[in-house]
């Protein structure tokens, strides 16, 4: 069987807000256009995992007539509660008047990202778009100037080792004027593409979080639709930043989180831990009680802002949303970023198409977005350099009190996965067992994220050097890989009594965690066979 | 000789099923849906016969509200000639007997010689239909089929049946109805490209309604509850001995 192609004017690699949008915005711009959008989840949102409190003013912008009918868009925020918990049963109420202002949330709604997604493409396939879920992008197509022309997408039918199975499916290649990546955090081509193009020239390393989301059934009196509580302190401690969330939404339904930042020290931390006793505070508990816990995810967030924001246009394509980092760390909201964003390169790659002359620089910089971006520059920044206290107050008088117009910024130049301390037992860490009730296990906790993959194809997380788990990392740090896993896919097994590395693939949660956080970069995420991985339903 | 592919649009198997207290059945709100397993065995089936020169034309059938085409689109991107879409109202629930009428009628429509089917759906797991077809439309049936043999005049197939005591092998003579398990293929996938050329293969919407068959249910639900945690560790176990003393000390034999 002979690989085949075709050719689109744009295709888009990613079914996130911000993939659909540029969709979207070039079929608004250019009814002519042919746009093609490739999602690796087995269908829109299944991969989408998010808070999510949106700011929804983007979604008017794009759809002025249809946004007011989106049916996601139904549980307005009807109360802002900010709590310091500084220990396992006490907490302080952050007064309003001292919430950083990027935290008020009036006007905003609590929404499943992933039904808005749904919902953005439908209206991109009325528009004209060719949607196809299921399909990963394995690899971008060059020319022999280098310019960026296509994509490919991946082989399907290929077993363990690596051999054609009587299924075997070659992949196609789709070619296009411009190809958009929005890939989402840690796209594995966006990887490959910053390098290439030297995206990242001038920039601060990325700085990335893990987010965990659960989503409860509840039965009590502590149900209010729209009440949102984020949380800040307990149980993360020093070397860990980060913080919880607890959104009211519709149905009797609370989503639970923790956002668990990736340059923690401590290699004997396990944010899934971390996540799983957050939710016995009393401030959380009281809202889970006699509840029921419907679904769990996991997701890496990129949150470095606008320091970190790689340089989004290259020869033949753009990278846009999380993929290049333009979430907002101050509000630590990223969708509304997202369909900017994706508006910006549909408006971009609308004009070069025409071959009219358009610098996206001078485009972004005189945009809504750049404005937010740039006002947050020191939020995240600050808060890793100064550690947890001295950067929260920094980020409250510089938002509350300067109103985000000091002259200069502060950068953080260390890479997550540098922040290591070696492992010392005097410093490990030991977690409770699960009760069952409020905390659980990860087996228990995978089977509700739907995760599932063909068993019999190519481990999809390859490893640059085989012998590093067990050697440098083991030694050093005990193999963290076992710990910030959020699935359970790394565990150092005893085979016939020596140590052997297993990597349980079909466990992923395509968060991309090990990707970022391994110590000596040896974790490749790469795309398994289409359709592979989690299947979230209002996530 | 054309070949009758019914399918049909199920919770994906991959999927939790979780059922919602208030409407007593299956919450499908946002679910991820798919085509049922062993339909797809049975199409891929199909595709072999049309590839090997034996059959003529192979259609898909499948019956629901508009998110149904989805599933024939699948099955038009897998290699299946064309597609008829009997197209309900949400609220129906179709029960066995029902499907087995609305597919005798496409069928006797069609004159076709050979229904390849699954021999149950994986969410209701009635395993009823093809057997209730056969009754209606005379057709010779042989269910829990893992092999297929069309003989070289296409009058008659052997196909071998999965049964508790072993395999059976039975002639069918033509037109018959064959309910197919999971040992029969593997199913092929639906590539990108055949994706793209499935957009543009003739599908024919049928409303329900036009064929006046009687919908009145003929089974009631009485409750629908979730199955129970999996709460109970797992155990190996040497042997049957051992099994034995443990079932025992559960109390459950």
């Amino acid at each position: 069987m002979e690989r085949e192609s075709i050719e689109y004017d744009v295709v888009i690699v990613g079914g996130g807000p911000s993939g659909l949008a540029s969709a979207c915005k070039l079929k608004q711009l250019n009814p002519n256009l042919s746009v093609c959008l490739l999602e690796k989840g087995s269908e829109i949102g299944s991969h989408i995992l998010s808070g999510a409190v949106f700011e929804p003013k983007t979604l008017f912008d794009l759809f002025p007539d249809d946004a007011k009918d989106c049916p996601t868009l139904k549980t307005p925020v009807a109360k802002d509660d900010l709590f310091w918990l500084t220990g396992e049963n006490k907490s302080i109420k952050v007064p309003s008047w001292l919430m950083p202002k990027s935290l008020h949330n009036k006007g905003n709604y609590i929404i499943s990202l992933g039904e808005l997604c749904q919902w953005i493409s439908e209206k991109a396939m009325e528009l004209g778009v060719d949607i196809f879920p299921g399909f990963p992008a394995q690899s971008y197509l060059k020319d022999e100037s280098g310019r960026v022309i296509g994509i490919s997408t991946g082989d399907m039918g290929i077993d363990k080792e690596g051999n054609q199975k009587g299924t075997y499916t070659p992949g196609m290649d789709i070619l296009a004027k411009q190809t958009i990546f929005a890939e989402g955090a840690r796209g594995h081509l966006g990887k490959q593409l910053i390098r290439e193009f030297n995206l990242d020239e001038g920039k601060t390393p990325q700085h990335f979080a893990i987010g965990f989301k659960e989503v409860w059934e509840v039965d009590n009196d502590n149900h209010s639709p729209g009440d949102v509580v984020h949380t800040m302190g307990w149980p993360l401690n020093k070397g860990t930043t980060g913080g919880g969330f607890l959104y009211h939404f519709d149905n009797k339904r609370v989503a639970v989180g923790l956002i668990v930042d990736l340059n923690y020290t401590n290699p004997s931390h396990s944010p899934f831990q971390e996540f799983q006793q957050f939710k016995k505070h009393p401030k959380i508990k009281q809202f889970l009680d006699s509840g029921k816990r419907v679904s769990y995810g996991a997701r890496a967030i990129t949150k470095g802002g606008i320091n970190s924001l790689v340089k989004m246009d290259f020869n033949g394509g753009m990278i846009i949303g999380c993929d290049a980092g333009t979430l907002n760390p101050s509000k630590i909201k990223g969708s509304h970023c997202a369909l900017q964003s994706g508006i910006l390169a549909a408006e971009y790659i609308h004009k070069i198409l025409n071959e009219e002359i358009c610098d996206f620089d001078d485009l972004f910089k005189g945009s809504s977005l750049y404005q937010e971006l740039y006002k947050s520059r020191n939020f995240s920044a600050a808060m890793h350099k100064f550690g947890f206290y001295v950067g929260a107050a920094y980020n409250f008088i510089e938002s509350n009190i300067f109103r985000n117009a000091l002259p200069f910024t502060i950068k953080d130049e260390q890479r997550d996965c540098d922040s290591l301390n070696l492992n010392n037992p005097l410093y490990a860490k030991e977690y409770p067992a699960p009760d069952n009730v409020l905390s659980f296990d990860i087996t228990s906790s995978l089977f509700l994220s739907g995760t599932n993959h063909e068993e019999d194809q190519p481990v999809h997380l390859k490893l640059t050097d085989p012998s590093i788990p067990l050697t440098r990392n083991k030694e050093l740090f005990d193999e963290p890989a076992q710990r910030y896993c959020p699935a359970g896919v790394y565990e150092i097994i005893d085979k016939e009594g020596e140590d052997y590395f297993q990597i349980n693939a079909q466990n992923c949660l395509h968060c991309k965690t090990c990707d970022i956080k391994d110590p000596s970069q040896n974790i490749n995420w790469t795309p398994p066979e289409g359709g592979g991985g989690p299947n979230y339903i209002g996530m | 000789m054309k070949i009758i592919i019914p399918v049909k649009r199920v919770l994906d198997p991959y999927t939790q099923a979780r059922v919602n207290n208030q409407t007593q059945q299956v919450d499908l709100t946002n679910a991820k849906m798919a085509m049922n397993p062993f339909c797809e065995i049975a199409v891929e089936e199909a595709l072999t016969l049309k590839e090997s020169g034996s059959a003529s034309e192979t259609i898909a059938v499948s019956i629901g509200t508009d998110k149904t085409v989805d599933t024939l689109r699948t099955a038009l991107a897998m290699g299946v000639d064309r597609a008829i879409f009997v197209k309900t109202d949400s609220e129906l629930d179709l029960q066995p007997l029902h499907v087995a009428k609305i597919l005798a009628n496409i069928i006797k429509r069609e004159e076709a010689q050979l229904v390849i089917m699954g021999k149950q759906a994986v969410d209701n797991d009635n395993n009823q239909t093809g057997q209730m077809l056969s009754g209606l439309i005379d057709y010779s049936l042989g269910t829990f089929i893992s092999k297929f043999d069309l003989s070289a005049d296409a009058s008659s197939v052997e196909v071998c049946r999965e049964i508790d005591s072993g395999i059976e092998t039975r002639k069918l003579n033509l037109p018959a109805i064959v309910t197919v398990d999971l040992r029969l293929n593997e199913p092929r996938y639906a590539s990108l490209p055949n994706i793209m050329k499935a957009r543009s293969k003739p599908l024919e919407t049928i409303e329900l309604s036009s064929l006046e068959i009687d919908t009145a249910p003929r089974i009631k639900v009485v409750s629908v509850e979730e199955s129970g945690t999996k709460d109970r560790a797992s155990k190996q176990i040497s042997s049957a001995e051992e099994l034995f003393n443990e079932l025992n000390q559960m109390g459950v034999l």
